[in-house]
Formats: structure tokens, C-alpha cells, sequence
């Protein structure tokens, strides 16, 4: 079958390679129908993930047919099921996922050990996301293994489209989920640094949720753009306002109650010197992450406000502002998604058209194509928010 | 012999380290830090105190040191235990001697006086450097004595445990070591364990004691091929949904040719085996089935994590 795969750093490549086969009893083997690129793929491009090794596959936002199960596998599923499946794998008896914590399942990373010297405990296995996280072969490709599948595989009943379950996977309970930790009262103002595809599901999600006004933060004007036509947000273009300030003014000096983080560890700062100085440490592995988001959110929250990280950190953050953060009373919490446990609630959502998942869609290519997709999504060409690789 | 042990995040009980060579490799790594900074930063005072100032190919050498040092400090002091960083700091040690070695060929008077200082400020940190890179890589290959202890809290109650480790014959299932067991009643069992180049070795085991939902202890035959003995304990966890499982095993022989036999069985680290084994087990207890991922197509082993395939689908199984 044909697959993207991580060459190098900033080089990845379609190639042949084996058909994936049920191995354990509760794997499905899933035709690809949809893929997406993930901005946390990016990541992992960029070499900012340590442990990939050259030949593994990508992706792990991914939907299909299930052409055939293992014999273990519980929860109904039939071959021809159409499925969205997970991006964290979990097993679904562990304590984690037993608590609704499935991106910590204890059981489905089989290098764990390594995890645990990095990160003192280990997370779950997660599709195409490097050996650190299992050496699990991702979604990119004609044909994907799905461990766990009666826990990570939904089915979809209906005819819904791909193109409005697919995020099911990934970036939409990411973002909802972001928004379910501010624990939103009504009338609260929510901010969020990103308008990528999680941070706008964030904003999407915190109006569901009760919110009274968001407003997203980011320096591309197309994306500030989606924000404010679709998710009906206001919006900060950083490059041209001092955020702390404007967030100060639009708040009236109180600050937002809640502060979503969908941006992460590559991100960017309006000052050239700030900026510079963290990509400098972060080159000379004395830092490995570039927080400014978080930094500033942490800064322009309310008092006894919340912060809600979701954008992917990998290993060690500089200069965060503890002082801030513990004189001011903030809670801060965060996480990969717990997919598993949104997936069915929001697909109701979505069968009752309070969610448009393919807002965000710019580019549907083939999965030959997904070096260029790589290429626009990386470098914001085209407009480019999320791009769909059908195999 | 007492062995330290630790505790980790699944409970797992691990031996602790000797912790001398780690706070060294930290104090060289700020050490680095220092060096690398003043090599940066104030590099015509560096190379003028190195007695090399009078050659523009020494600044261009002196400032990719300088970044040299940067980057070994990163590794030395970010991981939580500095292993292989150590042996970069000994490689870097190696090119600035090549390096000093060069540069007294042509250096005369004041200068080589410098310089000879210099070289032997570096030849002492060199040897520093390589003593702690051989104790701190040392440690990670050292083994555990004739006991080893390791535990996992597993997410089901202390009766399914217990139970299912009652039966020696669901082992193998999560002990990669062993072929097979078999119950011939009486509380005697069969015990049948791989050895490497297809060999076998194989022991007779009764039960010494039987506490259900309590303790297993078993210890093999005398005129067995490998003595040794086992303990697993079985403790109400979380509220009683959960138990933790501790297991002690004992080799009780003298050492020499059965010293041996442990090594081709367990590896060089017993410890590490037994640690495998019972998050195996904690994934056949609570899953039904070893999680296996494209790079680790056996399932959990530290020993395999190093030389992992790529994460694509197996050819052939
Ligand atoms: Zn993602
Ligand atoms: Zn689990």
C-alpha cells in the first residue's frame, strides 16, 4: 500500500510499503477513506519530537471501512462499518481509561519505559507520533491497524459526510475539550491564542458552552478571518496590537476569565528579539519549548481565572511567569484530549448541525500529494487551515 | 545483598542508581555551561589566556567549542540521568587536545607556556570526564545479586489476580523467558524455560506456601537445573478495585556456571526482565491480549526499545 513517511526533519515522502494485518485480537484493519494533517504533525516534521525514525508513517487523524477484525474485538463492530478512529490508543480497563482519561491509558504504549525517562510518567500510544509514543504506524496511508478498536474506532451510522465526522479524531474534541476545562459559567469572556483548527473548535465549543464573547488571538488574517465569520469571534491580530493591552481594553481591566493555549510549543512572538532569543535556546536544546502563548496568557487572565493548555509541549518550558501565576490564584489545566469519551456526545452535536466540522477544510488532495500539503499547511500558503489526504 | 529500590509510575519497583556519578556529570555539565559561554562571549580573553590569540583560524576553533560545550551541557543537564552525554563531553575532550597538540607545534615562549597550561587544564578535565562517563554507563548495565524485587498495580481485584497468577500455566503468557509450565497437581509443577541457540532448561517446582488471595511462594526441586525460588504477594489497592502485585525472585546457588545461566536466561539485567514481564502481565490481566505497536511488534521490551524498525506494517510475521 502507499504511505506517507517521516524521512528527515522537514522531509517526508509517499511510499510502498506493507499492508498492515490484524496482529492482536482486538485490532481492525481500516481502508483510509479521509486523513488530515495535523498542526501537531508539524511538529514532528520539524524534528521537534525526538524518536522518529526514518520509514515511520504518519498520521493520526483518520476515519474509513473496517475490511476486517480481530476475533476479540467487543462494542458490535462488523467489516464494512464506516469508522472514526481515535488519535490516542487506549484500552479501555486500565484505571485511566477506566476514568475517562484515555490519552493516559497505561497500557497501550509499549515503550513506555522510554516515555517515562522523559516525561517521568508515560502517556498513551498515539498513532504516527513517534517511538516515544508507542512506534505506532499512523493514518496517512491506504490502509491503517487499529489497536483497541471496540475503544477507538465510532461507528458512523449515518450519511453524514467524511468531511463533517472526520475531525471526530482529533482537533474537535482537542478543542472542545479545551474549552470544557475553562468550566464556563454564562456571561464569561474566553480567550484563545491560535486560530488554527483546535483554536477555532475552542471558540466554536466555548460558545456551546456558555461563553458571552470569545476572542481568538493569532497573526494570520485569514485565519482571524475563519474566527470571526464562522465561529463568530473577535479577533487580535498580535503582529499589529499589543495582545495584553487590547485584551485589557476589551475586558474593560479584568482580564478574560478563562485562557485557551492552542498553540503550543512552536510558538511565535510579535518581538524579532524574543523570538529570537527562544529558537536560539530551543536550537541549542537548553530549552524545548517556545511558550510565549502560554506566557501571556498567564499574564492577561482574570484573577482566579483559568488557563487551558492544549497546544502540544513536549519537554521543557523557560521563564514561566509563577509569579503570576500563584499571587493571582489561576488554575491551569491541560491535556491531550480524552477523544474517546467526546466522540459520541459530540457527534451528536454535529447530527444536530450545533457543530459544522468542515468549516475549516481549505484543501482536499490525494495522499500522493501530502508533501505539498505538508508544505502549504507548514508555511500558511494558499490560506491554507486544514488540509484532507484521500488515499 | 540490599538492593535500593525506587518506585515508578506504575508501581513498578526499580533498583535505585549510584547517584555519585550523576551529581558529577551535573557539576560538568554546568562546568560546560560556563566554558562554553566564556568561549562565546569573551573569546579574545579566552584565546589570549590559551596563548592562542595570534591566529584567526584559533578564534574560529575556539567559538565552535565554545558551541561544542553549549550543547554538552544541554545534555548533560536536561536528562534526568546523564548517561551517553558524559561520552560526548569525552569526545569534545579528545578534539581540543588534538586541537592544543596542533597549535604548540608553532607556538613559542610566552605563548607556549599558555598553552602548555591550557593543554593541562584540559588533560585534567579530560581524565575527570572519562572517569565519570565510565561509572555513569556503568551503572546502567550493573545487575541486582540473587534477588530481585519489582511490582505493578493492576486494575482488578485481588481475587482475578490472585487467581490468574495461581495458574503457573498463564506465565508464559507475559514471562518471555519461559517456554511453558505445566501443573501436575500436588502443588508440583514443570517449568520449561528458553535459553539462547534453541536450548532449554527445565526445573521441577512445588508450592512452600498458599494463601489465597494473600501469597504464592514456590522454589524449585533439588537436582533441579536452576534452583531458584519466587514470592509474589497480592495487596488491596485503590479502595479494592485495584491490587498491587510485588514480586520477589530468588536464585539461591552459589555463582559461577549457574551465575551464568541466569545471564543467558534474564540478560545482563534481571531486574529490567522481571519489570517487562509484570507490565506484560498488567496488560494480559486487564486487556486480554500484549499491546503491540509496528516499532515494537513483540510487545514491551527495553531491551528491543534501542533497536527499533521503523513504524510500518511487518512484511512477514
Ligand atoms: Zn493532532
Ligand atoms: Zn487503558
Amino acid at each position: 500500500m502507499k504511505a506517507n513517511c517521516w524521512v528527515a526533519p522537514d522531509n517526508v515522502a509517499v511510499q510502498d510499503v506493507p499492508d498492515p494485518r490484524i496482529i492482536n485480537p482486538r485490532d481492525a484493519v481500516v481502508r483510509v477513506t479521509s486523513s488530515a494533517i495535523c498542526g501537531s504533525d508539524l511538529h514532528l516534521l520539524q524534528g521537534y519530537v525526538p524518536a522518529m525514525r526514518k520509514g515511520d508513517i504518519l498520521g493520526h487523524e483518520f476515519m474509513g471501512e473496517i475490511v476486517e477484525l480481530g476475533n476479540g474485538v467487543r462494542d458490535g463492530l462488523r467489516v464494512g462499518d464506516r469508522v472514526v478512529v481515535a488519535f490516542p490508543i487506549a484500552c479501555g480497563n486500565c484505571t485511566s481509561c477506566e476514568r475517562g482519561l484515555h490519552s493516559l491509558c497505561e497500557n497501550s504504549n509499549p515503550n513506555a519505559a522510554v516515555a517515562e525517562l522523559a516525561m517521568g510518567h508515560s502517556p498513551a500510544g498515539i498513532f504516527g507520533y513517534s517511538h516515544l509514543l508507542g512506534g505506532y504506524a499512523g493514518g496517512q496511508a491506504q490502509y491503517a491497524r487499529v489497536p483497541y478498536a471496540d475503544v477507538g474506532a465510532l461507528k458512523i451510522e449515518d450519511d453524514l459526510p467524511d468531511e463533517k465526522v472526520l475531525f471526530l479524531s482529533d482537533v474537535l474534541p482537542t478543542g472542545y475539550m479545551a474549552a470544557e476545562m475553562c468550566d464556563i459559567e454564562r456571561g464569561d469572556v474566553v480567550a484563545v491564542w491560535g486560530a488554527g483548527p483546535v483554536g477555532y473548535f475552542s471558540a466554536v465549543s466555548a460558545f456551546l458552552l456558555g461563553a458571552e464573547r470569545v476572542i481568538v488571538i493569532d497573526r494570520f488574517p485569514y485565519r482571524l478571518r475563519l474566527a470571526r465569520e464562522r465561529a463568530g469571534a473577535e479577533t487580535i491580530n498580535y503582529e499589529d496590537t499589543d495582545v495584553m493591552d487590547a485584551l485589557r481594553e476589551m475586558t474593560a481591566g479584568r482580564g478574560p476569565d478563562a485562557c485557551i493555549d492552542a498553540v503550543g510549543m512552536e510558538g511565535h512572538h510579535a518581538s524579532a528579539a524574543l523570538h529570537a532569543y527562544d529558537k536560539t535556546k530551543q536550537a541549542v536544546k537548553a530549552e524545548t519549548d517556545r511558550p510565549h502563548a502560554l506566557r501571556e496568557a498567564v499574564l492577561s487572565c482574570r484573577n482566579g481565572g483559568t488557563i487551558s493548555a492544549v497546544g502540544a509541549y513536549t519537554g521543557f518550558i523557560d521563564k514561566f511567569p509563577m509569579g503570576s501565576f500563584m499571587n493571582r490564584s489561576l488554575t491551569m489545566r491541560s491535556g491531550q484530549a480524552h477523544v474517546q469519551r467526546y466522540m459520541r456526545p459530540l457527534l451528536d452535536r454535529i447530527r444536530k448541525g450545533e457543530i459544522d466540522p468542515s468549516a475549516i477544510i481549505t484543501h482536499t488532495m490525494r495522499l500522493d500529494d501530502a508533501p505539498r500539503g505538508y508544505d502549504i499547511f507548514k508555511n500558511k500558503r494558499e490560506d491554507c487551515v486544514k488540509v484532507v489526504l484521500k488515499p | 545483598m540490599d538492593v535500593r529500590s525506587v518506585t515508578d509510575a506504575l508501581g513498578i519497583q526499580r533498583e535505585s542508581e549510584d547517584r555519585a556519578p550523576q551529581s558529577s556529570a551535573r557539576v560538568l555539565g554546568w562546568l560546560s555551561l560556563g566554558l562554553g559561554v566564556a568561549a562565546l562571549a569573551a573569546q579574545p580573553s579566552v584565546s589570549r589566556l590559551c596563548g592562542v590569540d595570534d591566529s584567526p583560524a584559533a578564534r574560529t576553533v575556539l567559538r565552535l567549542a565554545g558551541a561544542r560545550e553549549l550543547g554538552t551541557a544541554a545534555a548533560l543537564l536536561i536528562p534526568r540521568r546523564a548517561r551517553w552525554g558524559m561520552w560526548a563531553r569525552v569526545a569534545g575532550d579528545a578534539v581540543d587536545l588534538a586541537a592544543c597538540a596542533m597549535a604548540m607545534r608553532d607556538r613559542r615562549g610566552d605563548r607556549r607556556q599558555r598553552l602548555t597550561y591550557a593543554t593541562l587544564a584540559v588533560a585534567g578535565i579530560a581524565a575527570v570526564d572519562l572517569h565519570t562517563a565510565v561509572r555513569a554507563t556503568r551503572g546502567a548495565r550493573r545487575t541486582t545479586g540473587d534477588r530481585v524485587r519489582a511490582s505493578v498495580t493492576v486494575n482488578r481485584s485481588v481475587e482475578d489476580t490472585y487467581r490468574f497468577w495461581h495458574d503457573f500455566e498463564n506465565l508464559p503468557r507475559f514471562m518471555y523467558h519461559l517456554e511453558s509450565v505445566r501443573m501436575d497437581g500436588d502443588g508440583r509443577s514443570h517449568w520449561t524455560a528458553r535459553a539462547p541457540a534453541g536450548q532449554t532448561v527445565d526445573w521441577e517446582a512445588e508450592l512452600v506456601d498458599d494463601r489465597p488471595n494473600e501469597l504464592i511462594m514456590w522454589r524449585s526441586v533439588a537436582g533441579g537445573g536452576l534452583p531458584n525460588s519466587g514470592c509474589v504477594r497480592f495487596v488491596p489497592a485503590g479502595g479494592g478495585r485495584a491490587t498491587e502485585v510485588r514480586v520477589e525472585l530468588g536464585f539461591t546457588a552459589p555463582g559461577g556456571r549457574f551465575g551464568a545461566r541466569i545471564a543467558k536466561l534474564f540478560g545482563e539485567n534481571p531486574h529490567q526482565q522481571i519489570c517487562d514481564d509484570l507490565r506484560r502481565f498488567k496488560q494480559v490481566i486487564e486487556t486480554g491480549e500484549i499491546t503491540r505497536s509496528d516499532g515494537s511488534p513483540d510487545g514491551t521490551s527495553l531491551r528491543q526499545q534501542m533497536m527499533q524498525r521503523p513504524a510500518q506494517p511487518l512484511a512477514t510475521r
